[in-house]
């Protein structure tokens, strides 16, 4: 199956982000394709390079990298909402890219299922 | 933007979209920011269904002063919704449908009616806004 995945919460209020990076995980190693993930409200703080965890806790920022990395899945964080959040190119951490909106509704377009992790 | 734009063919695919509000406008930036992808959404001329629920009633009621707590106050915005909704409803070339619907329980429990809406909105019971919601291919929601 094609997903799509929407992250809307940041990476340590809410679980929401940890929970969709389970579920990338899973689906890619089950055999599916994952099109591409977008982070939108809060969630565009997963893409903050200069989010400095204590050594003891999991780095979803950093993980999130690797895992686009190593299957190359595509993360695209909302341009509207990062630059209200104060995420641009300069602290943008790698394998994100920073993209409109329509990329959402593209995705959603395309993909098999959008499921969605956070409010 | 970044390095490589990855692109879908989503040419000639019109799925049903739906965005649900529940929030109150402002306290939450939910509504402002579910406003701006619904608003982006127009230009893949899909299907949408717009739900207002819950506090989400409000983020179209008339009549909002947002000075005293120094809010952008964006319900006018709403208007474009109605004339997307309506160039969709016009164009008989245009295979999408837009719905604006407000839950009857939600707007009921606030004292509100139809008349206190800066839109033009359909009022569903929630047991029929619930088979509409079944119906739906991709719902997002703040």
């Amino acid at each position: 199956m094609k997903f799509g995945i929407l992250v809307n919460e940041g990476p340590f209020t809410h679980q929401a982000s940890d929970s969709a990076y389970q579920f990338v995980k899973a689906a890619i190693e089950k055999g599916h394709q994952v099109m591409r993930v977008f982070f939108y409200y809060d969630g565009v703080n997963n893409a903050n390079k200069l989010s400095a965890p204590q050594s003891d806790d999991r780095n979803l920022v950093k993980l999130w990298g690797e895992l686009a990395a190593e299957h190359n899945v595509d993360l695209v964080v909302c341009i509207a909402a990062a630059l209200r959040r104060g995420i641009v190119e300069d602290n943008l951490a790698d394998g994100f890219r920073i993209s409109g909106l329509g990329q959402l509704t593209e995705v959603g377009i395309a993909a098999d299922r959008l499921v969605v992790f956070g409010d | 933007m970044s390095d490589t734009e990855i692109e879908f063919d989503t040419a000639g695919i019109t799925r049903k979209f739906m965005y649900v509000n529940r929030k109150a406008p402002y306290g939450t930036i939910y509504a402002l920011e579910v406003l701006e992808a619904v608003l982006i959404s127009a230009a893949f001329e899909q299907h949408a269904c717009i739900v207002f629920i819950d506090d989400g009633v409000y983020q179209i009621k008339k009549g909002q002063d947002t000075a005293a707590v120094n809010m952008k106050n964006f319900s006018k915005t709403y208007g474009i919704i109605a004339m997307e909704k309506e160039d969709a409803d016009e164009d008989e070339d245009m295979d999408m449908v837009w719905r604006i619907i407000v839950e009857k329980e939600s707007m009921e429990a606030r004292g509100l009616s139809r008349d206190d809406f800066v839109i033009d909105v359909e009022v569903i019971p929630s047991d029929e806004l619930a088979i509409i919601m079944a119906e739906q291919e991709i719902v997002i929601s703040g």
